[in-house]
């Protein structure tokens, strides 16, 4: 039974902290969102299905931490035009599966739908999303975070608001 | 053979309408709007460009083995490239000739023949029909008129595979003029003297006319402003190249085809490797490789030269370590297909090509995701009707001639607008 409970609460928290990721994009706080990787964070965006060795081939986003960091930078400079005006955002999550506990480091998983508003017009973005967590202190951090665009074999129009 | 092929639209067919007039549209330094927004004029391009003159589909190294496919375009059309098992590559329309089925779904494999889904007719890879089931139903046809629809001539040029629908014209060579000196150039860059296409493509939509995208590849007025923010926060050491003050030089080899001659920039620097951001302490496997190839002094040049930025008309842009295949899709949709060029043999330096390639293009890109919001802003913006006309004439006065007799200008004119747009009203206007 207890068990059981510390289950249910560990994926309480494991929601709650997908729904404040997903808040932060929404709301483009980039330095929210920054905060929550760790130090060896990868953020993956594949092309082309599950997107291979992403080592080898091209992926939408294959971004080390330091390249996360740039990527924020790059907001802050208020010249990102891809982002400026930024992108109205709603995106609603769910599906969230704890798949893997082993040690300070879980895998989770999640589907999502973003609704976008931009100047070229409205889009709909769906994928389903991995996560690698790992408790650091108190609070969970994203040690990898793995978006499969549902129509990434497909030509796609410009993604630069945060997913 | 599991993933499904994009779904590309066939285009309608031209409807005729009163005769454009090409010399009112396209001057010496204005063009009128309507070139970038009306659909009677991307009809005419198609006839007159896409379905006539060279269009690049794809590198050999993507069909590497014998009976290898991969799916193409030439312009909005789907084309089949393979290699057949005798080593020659042909281009093929993908339509049964049957009942106009899209033969092949998948965007890339090995397959020594294709089946047509829906009534089992059979091609080889060469575009021959094999065979159909119960062949007593077609006693006395001509089954040799009856493969799959081939592009007229193929013809390649250091592995880079151009079609042409049209029958009879120029040669590739002839159409390449000093484009494939450029090609050359690139390839020099590798120790083995070849460039590999082995990466994958990320395929970027934009909602804009196929002819901004051709004219910002060689806009160096552009960067300062466009990628002013990646500038700032990564040392990247683009942006001085195409300053006010910059010794580089825009170049117009007619054609069509324009580049960004970078290296009196690099030149100056004299650094091997400047050109790509970094020096040879960092690749030390990749400049001895250059160096065993081509002997210290030639390695040392090619290396303080690096790889070329030039856009081949009308659709292979080669932005020095990338490979651009432009698509139209409609006369305001575009795809540009992106790679990292691979230098063959060279897998120290064809990492940091993937990555910053990675980084730079495509949808999320950090230089690309930006000129994508221009080409779309700019094509709401020629909607508006005042004024009708699109300026051209930065750097006319000082335009000049090399010692080639090509025209250039500074690094920021618009020497290579006006030469696309020259080419484009010469291609119109022909019978």
């Amino acid at each position: 039974m207890s068990v059981l409970i510390d289950q249910r609460a560990l994926l309480d928290e494991v929601t709650q902290f997908i729904y404040r990721e997903a808040r932060f994009q929404d709301d483009h706080a980039y330095d929210e969102w920054e905060s929550l990787w760790t130090d060896d964070g990868v953020y993956w965006i594949p092309a082309n299905g599950e997107g291979g060795d992403p080592e080898k081939e091209m992926s939408i986003i294959y971004d080390n931490r330091s390249r996360i960091a740039l990527r924020i930078r790059q907001f802050h400079t208020g010249k990102r035009f891809s982002q400026t005006p930024q992108s109205r955002l709603r995106r609603i999550v769910s599906n969230v599966e704890l798949l893997q506990h082993e040690g300070d480091e879980l895998v989770v998983t999640s589907n999502a739908m973003v609704f976008e508003s931009a100047v070229r017009g409205d889009t709909v973005w769906a994928s389903r999303n991995e996560y690698t967590l790992r408790r650091e202190g108190d609070a969970l951090r994203m040690v990898r975070k793995k978006v499969v665009l549902v129509n990434n074999e497909t030509a796609l129009y410009s993604m630069a608001f945060l997913i | 053979m599991s993933n499904c092929a994009p779904v590309i639209p066939i285009a309608p067919a031209a409807t005729a309408g009163p005769a454009i007039r090409w010399d009112e549209l396209v001057r010496e330094d204005h063009v009128h709007g309507s070139l970038y927004t009306d659909p009677a004029i991307y009809q005419a391009e198609l006839q007159k460009i896409w379905y006539s003159t060279w269009i690049y589909v794809g590198h050999e190294s993507e069909v590497p083995n014998a009976n290898d496919y991969v799916m193409k375009s030439i312009g909005p059309e789907p084309i089949l490239m393979t290699r057949d098992k005798a080593g020659q590559i042909n281009l093929l329309h993908n339509r049964c000739p049957h009942r106009g089925n899209r033969v092949c779904m998948t965007e890339k494999g090995n397959a020594r023949s294709f089946t047509c889904p829906y009534h089992g007719w059979t091609f080889g890879n060469d575009g021959a029909l094999r065979g159909y089931p119960f062949p007593s139903g077609y006693e006395g046809a001509d089954r040799s008129q009856l493969g799959l629809g081939k592009v007229a001539r193929v013809s390649s040029h250091r592995g880079f595979v151009f079609g042409s629908f049209a029958q009879e014209g120029e040669s590739l060579l002839e159409h390449l003029g000093a484009a494939a000196g450029a090609i050359d150039a690139l390839c020099r860059n590798s120790p083995e003297g070849e460039v590999e296409v082995t990466a994958g493509y990320l395929k970027h939509k934009v909602k804009a006319n196929w002819k901004f995208l051709v004219e910002n590849e060689t806009d160096g007025y552009h960067p300062s402003f466009v990628h002013a923010s990646i500038f700032e926060v990564a040392q990247s050491g683009i942006g001085t190249l195409y300053d006010s003050d910059s010794t580089a030089v825009s170049r117009d080899f007619g054609k069509g085809h324009t580049e960004n001659d970078l290296r009196p920039e690099f030149r100056k620097r004299g650094v091997p490797l400047s050109w790509f951001g970094t020096t040879a302490d960092k690749l030390p496997a990749y400049v001895a490789q250059m160096e065993a190839a081509y002997g210290q002094d030639k390695a040392r040049e090619i290396m303080i030269d690096g790889t070329p930025h030039i856009m081949i008309f009308p659709n292979l842009f080669i932005a020095e370590i990338q490979l651009f295949v432009l698509q139209p899709l409609s006369v305001d949709h575009t795809v540009q297909h992106v790679t990292a060029i691979q230098f063959k043999g060279a897998p120290d330096i064809n990492r940091r090509l993937r990555q910053q390639t990675m980084g730079s293009v495509g949808p999320a890109g950090f230089l690309l995701a930006d000129d994508a919001a221009m080409y779309e802003r700019t094509q709401l913006g020629v909607q508006a009707s005042n004024p009708e006309w699109l300026y051209l004439g930065r750097g006319r006065h000082r335009e000049r001639l090399d010692e080639n007799g090509y025209r250039i200008g500074d690094a920021t004119d618009e020497t290579p607008s006006r030469g696309i747009w020259r080419h484009y009203k010469s291609l119109m206007e022909a019978a």
